[in-house]
C-alpha cells in the first residue's frame, strides 16, 4: 500500500468479510479466502466482479465454489455479481494462509510445506526416504510416513503417525 | 444422431490438440482403473491423476477453440470428433493392461509431459503459458508416483519383474513417436508457441534411464518402428475407447449434467 492506495469501497469490504464465510466444499473448514483462491474483488459498473484461481487443473469442486460464491454474496445483498476465472499465477499452496493452516491442524489435516522448496526438483527415485518429516495434526511427532501420495482429493495424500498410530491427511505442497 | 464437427487444419490448433488429446486419452484410460485397483489406495491415485488430465485437457480444448475460431467448445472438441481428428500419440491409446503396463505407460507420459508442460510454460501464448504452470506442478506427482512403482515393481518379486519387463517390451516402440518432429513442430517452434517435441527427447531418455536404471531393467534399444497417432491415423484400439467415450454426446447431442 502507498499513499495513492484508494481504499476499497464499502461494498468490496462487505463482499471480502461474506467470502471468509463461503466453505471449500471439499475442505470445509477452510473457507475461500483462507485457500487462497479468491484473488480479487473489485466493482465493474454495477457489477461485483470476483476473480478467483483454480487449486488444480481438474478440481471438481471449481463449480462448485463459484456458484457458492456467487449466493453468499447475493443473500447478502452484494448483488449483482459475477466470477471470473484467472488462470495466473498459478495457485499455490503458499497462498494458504496463517490462520488456514492453523484450521487444517485443527480439523485433523497435515497443512503444506512450503511450495517453493519442490519446483522443478529432479525426481527423486523412491522418495519415501528422502521426503522431509510431515508432523502429525494430532500429537506432533515427526515419526509418520506417507501410505499414498494421493488421498480422497487430488490435493492431499495418506499419511500414518507411527507414534501415535492414528492415520491422517496431509495437504500436500503444490 | 450428432454429426461431427470438422476441425481447422492449421499448425496452431493441430499443436493445441495433441497436447489436449494426450491428456484426455490418457485421463479415459487411468478412469477405466476406477474399482479395479490392485489396491484401495491406488484405485483412488490413479482417479485423482485421470481427473488432473481430464482437466488439463479441458483447459487446453478451450482455448483451442478459440484459436480456431469456429466456435467449438472444450466438449465439443472432446466428444465429437472423427478419429482421424484425434492427434495424440498412439502410446496413450494402447489398452490399459495390467498394473506394470500402467504405471510403466504412467511414468513414459508424465516424463514427457512434466518436460512439455515446463517448456510451454514460456509459450508466447499467454493462456498456454497459463495452464502449462499449473500443470506442471500436477505432472511432478504424476510422475514421481509412476517412477516409484516401476522401481517397486522392476526391482520387486519374479512376478513383478516379469510384468515390468514384458510392459517395458510392448511400450517402449511406442516412446519414438513422441519425438518425431514435423510441419506443426517446426510452426509452433517459429510461432513461439511451444517446442518442437524432439527438443525434450535428451532429457526424457535420462530420466527415464535413471528410473529404469534404479527399477533394474536395462533401457531397450531403439527400434525402426514409428506409431502414427499424431498424424491421426491410430492403432486399432482407438475406435473402441472414442465409442465408449462419445456415445453419450452422440445418443443424446448436447446433453449436459
Amino acid at each position: 500500500m502507498n499513499a495513492l492506495a484508494v481504499a476499497a469501497s464499502p461494498r468490496v469490504e462487505r463482499a471480502w468479510d461474506v467470502l471468509a464465510g463461503v466453505p471449500d466444499p471439499e475442505v470445509p473448514a477452510l473457507s475461500v479466502c483462507d485457500l487462497g483462491i479468491v484473488r480479487e474483488v473489485r466493482e465493474e459498473g454495477d457489477a461485483l466482479e470476483v476473480v478467483l484461481t483454480p487449486t488444480y487443473s481438474g478440481c471438481p469442486a471449481t463449480e462448485v465454489i463459484e456458484r457458492s460464491v456467487l449466493d453468499a454474496l447475493a443473500a447478502a445483498g452484494l448483488g449483482p455479481a459475477r466470477a471470473t476465472l484467472r488462470r495466473a499465477p498459478a495457485w499455490t499452496t503458499d497462498w494458504i494462509s496463517a490462520e488456514g493452516r492453523r484450521k487444517l491442524r485443527e480439523y485433523g489435516i497435515a497443512p503444506p510445506g512450503a511450495a517453493a522448496a519442490g519446483e522443478g526438483v529432479p525426481i527423486r527415485i523412491v522418495s519415501r526416504r528422502a521426503a522431509p518429516p510431515v508432523p502429525c495434526p494430532r500429537c506432533g511427532s515427526e515419526r509418520t510416513e506417507r501410505l499414498s501420495a494421493f488421498g480422497s482429493t487430488a490435493c492431499k495424500a495418506l499419511y500414518r503417525c507411527i507414534a501415535c498410530r492414528e492415520p491422517f491427511e496431509h495437504f500436500k505442497p503444490i | 444422431m450428432q454429426a461431427s464437427i470438422d476441425i481447422a487444419s492449421d499448425a496452431a490448433t493441430q499443436y493445441l490438440l495433441r497436447i489436449g488429446d494426450t491428456a484426455l486419452i490418457l485421463g479415459q484410460r487411468l478412469g477405466e482403473w476406477t474399482g479395479h485397483a490392485p489396491v484401495l489406495e491406488e484405485d483412488i491415485a490413479l482417479a485423482n491423476m485421470a481427473l488432473d488430465l481430464i482437466g488439463q485437457a479441458r483447459a487446453v480444448f478451450s482455448h483451442a477453440g478459440a484459436v480456431e475460431g469456429r466456435g467449438h467448445d472444450e466438449d465439443q472438441l472432446a466428444f465429437l470428433r472423427e478419429e482421424r481428428d484425434y492427434r495424440n500419440p498412439t502410446l496413450v491409446e494402447l489398452p490399459r493392461g495390467d498394473f506394470a503396463f500402467t504405471v510403466l505407460r504412467n511414468a513414459m507420459a508424465a516424463t514427457f509431459l512434466r518436460l512439455l508442460w515446463t517448456r510451454l510454460q514460456a509459450s508466447g501464448d499467454e493462456e498456454l503459458a497459463a495452464i502449462a504452470a499449473k500443470a506442471v506442478k500436477e505432472a511432478r506427482y504424476h510422475q514421481q508416483h509412476a517412477a516409484d512403482w516401476v522401481v517397486r515393481l522392476g526391482d520387486g518379486t519374479e512376478e513383478s519383474r516379469r510384468r515390468m519387463l514384458a510392459a517395458l517390451e510392448t511400450l517402449w516402440p511406442y516412446a519414438a513417436e513422441l519425438f518425431a518432429d514435423d510441419a506443426v513442430d517446426e510452426a509452433a517452434a517459429a510461432s513461439g508457441l511451444g517446442p518442437r517435441w524432439s527438443e525434450l527427447k535428451s532429457d526424457w531418455q535420462a530420466q527415464m534411464a535413471e528410473v529404469l536404471g534404479e527399477a533394474g531393467l536395462a533401457v531397450p534399444a531403439e527400434a525402426p518402428f514409428l506409431s502414427t497417432g499424431k498424424r491421426g491415423v491410430h492403432s486399432e484400439h482407438m475406435g473402441f475407447i472414442l465409442a465408449e467415450m462419445q456415445h453419450l454426446q452422440r445418443a443424446y447431442p448436447g446433453g449436459v449434467w
